[in-house]
This record gives C-alpha cells, sequence and structure tokens, in this order.
C-alpha cells in the first residue's frame, strides 16, 4: 500500500514544551487510521501541523507522494486533504445548504466572481441526502444540536471531494445515536475509498472502526499495530495508566 | 465520613456525572482514576460547592453539603486544591499561606498556624519571602497544599495535583500527600497517573462516563486488567450492573439528524 500522507521527523514547541517531538508516521490510502494517546500527547497538534494551522519547527509532511511545502489549509484542501475540529466550525449564520455550497472549491481567484455551478447545487443536494439533512436544508447552522453541527462540518468537508479527511474527535459530546451515525459514514465514506485519520477518545470505537492504530505519547509515535496488538502493549499501558 | 449517593450533575444542558455512588473513611486516601471526560473533576466540585447537585446527595460526618456554596463547605472542613495552579504568583509564599486562612478572624491564629505550615512544610519556611510565581511547578503544588492545610481541614480533595510535572517534582509532591495522610489527613485525590495514585492510595475508584465502573482497595485496582480495558476500550466485567440513567445526553431531546 502506498501511503498517502508520510510524516517524518515533525517537531513543534510551545514555549519549553515540546508538544511534538520528532513524530514520524504514515497513513495508508484507503485506510481508517487512529491517532491515540493520552491527555497532551500531541494529537491535534499534530492535525494542526498537518493540515497547516500551525507551522512545524522542523520535518517533513508528504501528501500524495508530493512534500507540501508550507502547508496551507486552503491550498491542502484543494489538493484533497481535508479536516473537521473538535468544536465544529460551521457558518452559524448560513443554512444549512449553504454552508455546503460554501465549502465548494473554486479555481477563479476572485472570490467575488465566484459563481456557482447547476452542478455544485445538485453536489449539496447529494451530500445532504446522503447524510439525511434535506429536512435541515434550510434551517441556520445556529438552530442545530451541537451533534448536528458536527454532522454538519463533516458532510461540508466532503464538498471538495477530498482523498483523506482528518477528523478531530468526531463523536465527542455527541449522543450515542449520533455517534452510530457518525460511524456509518464513515464506514460507507471509507468503503467508497476514502481515508481517514481519527483522533477520538471514544476507545470502543477507536478499536472497532480502526485499523492501523497510532499511539502518540510525548509528541511521538511509541506503537503502531492493530487495535488487538494496542490493546495489550505494554508501552501503550505504561503511557495510558503512567509508569 | 463523605458519602455520595446517586449523585447527578454537569454544566449547561449535559450531565457529565450520571449517578455516582461514592463512600470515603477518615484516615484514607481514596484516588479516583479514569480516562479523559469520565467526571473526576466534577465529582470533586460537586463536594465542594463549585457545582450543585442535580440528583443525589452528598453528604459529610452525616450532615448533607449538596448544593452548599463553596464557603460554607469550606467552613464544614473541606478544602479543593484545585487542577490548575492557583497561588498569587506575585505575592510572597508566606503570604500566599496566609491567604488560605482568609475565613478566620483571628490574625494572631492565622499568624500562628502560618508558622506552623511553614515548619510543617520545608519549602514555605525556605523560600517564605519569595515570589510565588517564581518557583517550580512541583514547589508551587506543594505551597498550594500547604496553603490548604492552613484551615485545618477534616477532608483534601486534591485535583491532579501531579499535573504538568516531571517526574521528580511529581514523587516530592506525593511523598507531601503520603506524609499528610500519615498525619491522619483525610485525602479525596483525582490523578491522571492511575499508576503513581494507586500506589500511593488505600483506595481506588475508577470512573469512566460519568459512573463508577470499578472499585476497591488500590493494591487491587494495580493488577486489575478491567482498569486498562477502560482506558483502552476492550470488554469490562462489572461487578454490579451500571445504576440506571437517571441524566440526559446533550443531543438527547433533539430528534437525530
Amino acid at each position: 500500500m502506498t501511503a498517502l500522507l508520510q510524516v517524518e521527523g515533525l517537531s513543534k514547541g510551545f514555549g519549553g514544551v515540546r508538544a511534538v517531538d520528532d513524530c514520524s508516521f504514515g497513513v495508508s490510502e484507503g485506510t481508517m487510521t487512529a491517532l491515540i494517546g493520552p491527555n497532551g500527547s500531541g494529537k491535534t497538534t499534530v492535525f494542526n501541523l498537518v493540515t497547516g494551522y500551525l507551522s512545524a519547527d522542523a520535518g517533513v509532511v508528504r501528501f500524495a507522494g508530493a512534500p507540501v511545502r508550507s502547508p496551507d489549509p486552503m491550498r491542502l484542501y484543494r489538493l484533497g486533504l481535508t479536516r473537521t475540529f473538535q468544536q465544529a466550525r460551521v457558518f452559524a449564520r448560513l443554512s444549512v445548504r449553504d454552508n455546503l455550497i460554501a465549502a465548494i472549491p473554486h479555481r477563479r481567484r476572485s472570490f467575488l466572481r465566484t459563481r456557482f455551478t447547476p452542478a455544485d447545487m445538485s453536489r449539496a443536494e447529494e451530500v445532504l441526502g446522503e447524510f439525511g439533512l434535506l429536512g435541515l436544508a434550510d434551517a441556520l447552522a445556529s438552530e442545530l444540536s451541537f451533534g448536528q453541527r458536527k454532522l454538519l462540518e463533516f458532510a461540508t468537508v466532503l464538498m471538495s471531494r477530498p482523498r483523506l479527511v482528518l477528523l478531530d474527535e468526531p463523536t465527542s459530546g455527541v449522543n450515542p445515536t449520533m455517534v452510530a451515525t457518525m460511524e456509518r459514514h464513515i464506514r460507507e465514506l471509507n468503503a467508497q475509498g476514502l481515508t481517514f485519520l481519527i483522533v477520538e477518545h471514544d476507545m470502543n470505537l477507536v478499536m472497532r472502526l480502526c485499523d492501523p492504530v497510532i499511539v502518540l505519547d510525548h509528541g511521538a509515535k511509541i506503537m503502531e499495530g492493530a487495535p488487538s496488538e494496542v490493546q495489550v502493549d505494554p508501552r501503550v499501558l505504561d503511557a495510558y495508566l503512567g509508569a | 465520613m463523605l458519602t455520595i449517593d446517586g449523585l447527578v450533575a454537569g454544566y449547561g444542558l449535559g450531565d457529565i456525572l450520571k449517578g455516582v455512588d461514592l463512600r470515603l473513611d477518615r484516615g484514607t486516601i481514596t484516588c479516583i482514576i479514569g480516562p479523559n471526560g469520565a467526571g473526576k473533576s466534577t465529582v470533586l466540585k460537586a463536594v465542594s460547592g463549585l457545582l450543585t447537585p442535580r440528583v443525589g446527595s452528598i453528604s459529610f460526618d452525616g450532615e448533607p453539603i449538596g448544593g452548599l456554596s463553596p464557603r460554607r463547605v469550606l467552613e464544614r472542613g473541606i478544602v479543593h486544591v484545585p487542577q490548575e495552579r492557583s497561588l498569587f504568583p506575585k505575592m510572597t509564599v508566606f503570604e500566599n499561606v496566609l491567604m488560605g486562612a482568609h475565613l478566620l478572624r483571628d490574625r494572631r491564629e492565622v499568624q500562628r498556624r502560618a508558622e506552623a505550615v511553614a515548619e510543617r512544610f520545608p519549602i514555605v519556611g525556605e523560600r517564605r519571602g519569595e515570589r510565588a510565581g517564581s518557583l517550580s511547578g512541583g514547589q508551587q503544588k506543594i505551597v498550594e497544599i500547604a496553603r490548604a492545610t492552613m484551615v485545618q481541614p477534616r477532608l483534601m480533595l486534591m485535583d491532579e495535583p501531579s499535573m504538568g510535572l516531571d517526574p521528580k517534582a511529581r514523587h516530592l509532591v506525593f511523598e507531601t500527600v503520603t506524609r499528610l495522610n500519615a498525619e491522619g489527613q483525610t485525602i479525596l485525590l483525582v490523578e491522571q497517573n492511575a499508576r503513581a495514585g494507586l500506589q500511593i492510595a488505600d483506595r481506588g475508584v475508577v470512573m469512566d462516563t460519568g459512573r463508577v465502573a470499578l472499585e476497591g482497595p488500590a493494591a487491587t485496582l494495580l493488577g486489575d486488567p478491567n482498569v486498562a480495558a477502560l482506558y483502552l476500550g476492550g470488554h469490562v466485567d462489572r461487578a454490579a450492573p451500571p445504576p440506571a440513567l437517571t441524566g440526559s445526553a446533550p443531543d438527547a431531546a433533539l430528534p437525530p439528524a
């Protein structure tokens, strides 16, 4: 398998703290890969570095074989690498449908001259349908529940037809029904070929959904393997339970 | 000494604690561990009055304290050492210790107690005139604990005293905790470092998603594979079925999308 995303020697410090410390790992195309680790192990910082929300002190990120120089969220989005956030970031004052349309990447430089094509509109309807959001299409995003906002954010990042989606805690704070909905969408999209890198605290979900599981501690990878290997690995137990 | 029954509490619309039962014996260290978001700190906040129970009761030495203001809870003899650094960084170490007895009117008594604390906690005596902010993280945590003893508490709540500390500093803080306990102090401790916390505790309580998942002698829990399963997923053999869900999840009232 080819590594769709390859991270080599990534480092990032905040003041005296090395949040990410010479971190290397790969995400193979077609997988649902998990990135786990105890509190403060650097998971979200890795996400921020890979997606260009932070700039790394050192290290290289390769996406689809090409090094990403000075990662920029918008450019990566066009290239097919996108992400969600722990607290879903949606446009609160736009309708659900308009949130999807606003997420369509355009080649034209001028924002003001952007035109949405009938194809864009039908793509939005298609995604609304897939996510069961048609009934809420005209609701303002601000009217949605926390879980529904997360679902909407997930739907919007698909508008760019990405190859890799980074999900930052897709099920935290959402009800069990919504957890099941999220899981179903992730599985279906993965079956269609979409690759996922997932940070998630619900370990039961991680262990039934993801393979491989990459474990971070103190900003570096300490282990990678199948869920059954990770759950009994002494290094992982040390990281989680303390040494 | 402390009895918590069916405690439901949370923030906003959601319940973090979904029916917690807990018993604490005088003179012991009880350590609450559990994965992120399990509700460990929320238990302490409910006990110290920072959070009002929605359902359930908390009683201390036979008297109900659930819903009392933090000040009233403190007057009953329960002191809370919070997770984040809480010293006044620009005040001296000794001034910080004096602040610990702000409930007391008798100034001479406050001075007397502070001098006793300075003797009992060497760091307070040695660094008394220095700005608290100039101390290392571990030293600050020990001064915080020292300050909390100014009210001569009957119960100390400590929320992750080892957070952000290197192993050496953590060792010093834990040494302080065990020494206090050896002198008779009852302590309810929340710890992220499960093994380190259990090693100094008499009893352990493992929380998961707002409930007590496992409890028992700390030494037993140290070797219990179910504890790891709670952190890393997998099957847990619960001794008893979990109590009925009395709260509601944040989105429960809304139709699924």
